[in-house]
């Protein structure tokens, strides 16, 4: 059974439609990735997943349970956590308190605690009593990452993770994820990095204007199916 | 001299008072954004409510505050989860009318039940005490009181937002509350828990507003005046530029009142505007406001 799954998916703003009927599904242990180009709704998918955009209940179905459409705080608790586009620290916290807060809707079985968040992330550690706006942009992205984390998710929901990180910096953030997988939580990564996609994950997903337009394992997909999918015929 | 160093010291503790009406709007204003403009006639009724239990109960106007606070606690919590919480949102026009509203019903509920008269709270051989410093210096005992309140007061708000959980999810909603929510915080009980603390606030700037002075139905709008300045003198979102806010306006008052009685509340105004002249952000602004 898919530990996560969406059903004829729709999301809107106001009246502008953003998803039309996605389906998607994520099976325990799997990582998934989402590429698409920009405003193919690959953002607006995982808001809504995670109850910061309406959607009719059993549209999105998490462990057997109807989700779709809970206030988000109830969906951090049940077990799903996102990583929000552009790190979005609180600024008058500072690292560690950050890292704290992420532990607010904590689940009861939990593996990650503020130790081994710094043991993942070592440069937090020296960092921890820094407000977190002084941090360097990577060293944001792993608080962002960490205070995720810290809620011990089921699922953990990573939006534009890599994204105006040198790539050596991106190298250090991606290591983290198999240790991530191994403590027990499922990945949705959305990303603009094709290649690095096609490197972590399991299956692939491709938006296109709010529609998926593909989907397959890195293995079966070639460049020219990828970029149809991308940009349309 | 020692007439100005007696004027300065009664101006300092007269900050103390302003400083206590401005913490509960700062605490308000700093977490959900939401101008209160009811906060005034909110002091006014807890002075009543407070003049009621020292009446029916026969105790004193400080035992009366203690009994009152838990009341106003949760009236606190009730008013923002079941009214405020709802204007919230991009608009800010919304909270600025319906406040603007209950500020309305607050007082002439207050004349309905308590009429017009004036009122004081009680407080016994206290209200006339006074220690002597020294050199012709004396300071009232309620006056010092009540300044060690407002300290007090601040000091307690100061270590719930940075040293208690409560006081990190405050921060975070303050700061991004979309964010906040994926942190698994309910807005709504956040945003009416910092209510129900406010509303323990303004249960002891009533007790201390009752004390001193006279007070009616209609003295909220005048009290909500000088708390604003005196917030936004000290800049939003800092309790102890709050206070120091506070005591600039009371120290103006009366150094004003020195000059000419006439001038009291004038000079507070005109310290306040200068301020806003030189340091429009006021003193000591938070980054990023």
């Amino acid at each position: 059974m898919a530990l996560l799954e969406t059903h004829r998916l729709t999301a809107f703003y106001g009246d502008f439609q953003a998803l039309y009927g996605i389906d998607l599904e994520l099976r325990q242990g799997e990582t998934l990735a989402i590429i698409g180009a920009n405003g193919a709704g690959k953002s607006t998918f995982l808001k809504t997943l995670v109850g910061l955009l309406p959607a009719p209940p059993e549209s999105v179905v998490f462990g057997g349970r109807p989700i779709g459409g809970l206030p988000a705080a109830e969906i951090v608790r049940a077990g799903i956590s996102l990583v929000p586009e552009g790190r979005r620290l609180f600024p008058s916290l500072t690292v560690e308190e950050n890292l704290k807060i992420g532990a607010y809707g904590r689940r009861q079985d939990a593996y990650w605690s503020l130790d081994r968040i710094y043991g993942l992330f070592p440069a937090l550690a020296e960092r921890r009593e820094a407000p977190s706006q002084t941090l360097s942009g990577g060293q944001q992205q792993m608080a962002a990452i960490g205070r995720a984390l810290m809620s011990n998710p089921r699922v953990l929901l990573c939006d534009e993770i890599s994204l105006g990180l040198a790539p050596i910096v991106i190298r250090d953030i991606y290591a983290a994820l198999p240790k991530v997988k191994a403590n027990g939580a499922s990945v949705i990564l959305v990303e603009q990095d094709i290649v690095q996609a096609l490197n972590v994950a399991d299956r692939v997903y491709c938006f296109q204007e709010g529609r998926m337009s593909l989907t397959g394992r890195p293995s079966e997909l070639d460049r020219d199916k990828i970029h149809t999918a991308y940009f349309g015929a | 001299m020692t007439v100005l160093i007696n004027t300065l010291l009664q101006g300092v503790m007269l900050g103390g008072l302003y400083a206590l009406f401005a913490a509960g709007l700062s605490l308000i204003f700093g977490i959900m954004r939401l101008v209160n403009l009811a906060h005034g006639d909110l002091i006014v009724l807890a002075a009543f409510i407070v003049l009621a239990l020292t009446q029916a109960l026969g105790i004193g106007p400080f035992l009366g505050t203690l009994v009152a606070a838990p009341v106003l606690f949760c009236f606190g919590y009730a008013l923002q989860y079941m009214l405020l919480n709802r204007t919230l949102g991009r608009d800010i026009l919304p909270p600025l009318l319906v406040t603007f509203g209950l500020s309305i019903i607050i007082q002439n509920g207050l004349l309905e039940v308590f009429s017009a008269d004036s009122q004081r709270l009680a407080a016994g051989a206290i209200e006339t005490h006074s220690i002597h410093l020294g050199g012709g210096l004396a300071v009232g005992t309620i006056q010092l009181v009540t300044f060690a309140s407002a300290v007090g007061v601040i000091l307690a708000l100061n270590l719930l937002f940075y040293r208690t959980e409560l006081g990190r999810a405050f921060r975070a909603t303050s700061d991004d509350p979309e964010i906040a929510q994926l942190m698994g915080i309910d807005n709504r009980h956040i945003f009416s828990l910092a209510m129900a603390v406010a509303m323990v606030v303004i249960a002891v700037s009533a007790l201390y507003l009752g004390m001193r002075a006279n007070f009616d139905p209609t003295i909220g709008p005048a009290r909500l005046l000088y708390a604003f300045e005196a917030v936004i003198i000290g800049g939003l979102g800092s309790f102890w530029g709050t206070l120091a806010g506070g005591i600039i306006i009371g120290v103006a008052q009366t150094v004003g009142a020195q000059i000419n009685a006439e001038w009291q509340i004038l000079a507070g105004h005109l310290a306040f505007l200068a301020v806003l002249v030189l340091r429009p952000r006021g003193l000591f602004p938070r980054a990023g406001d």
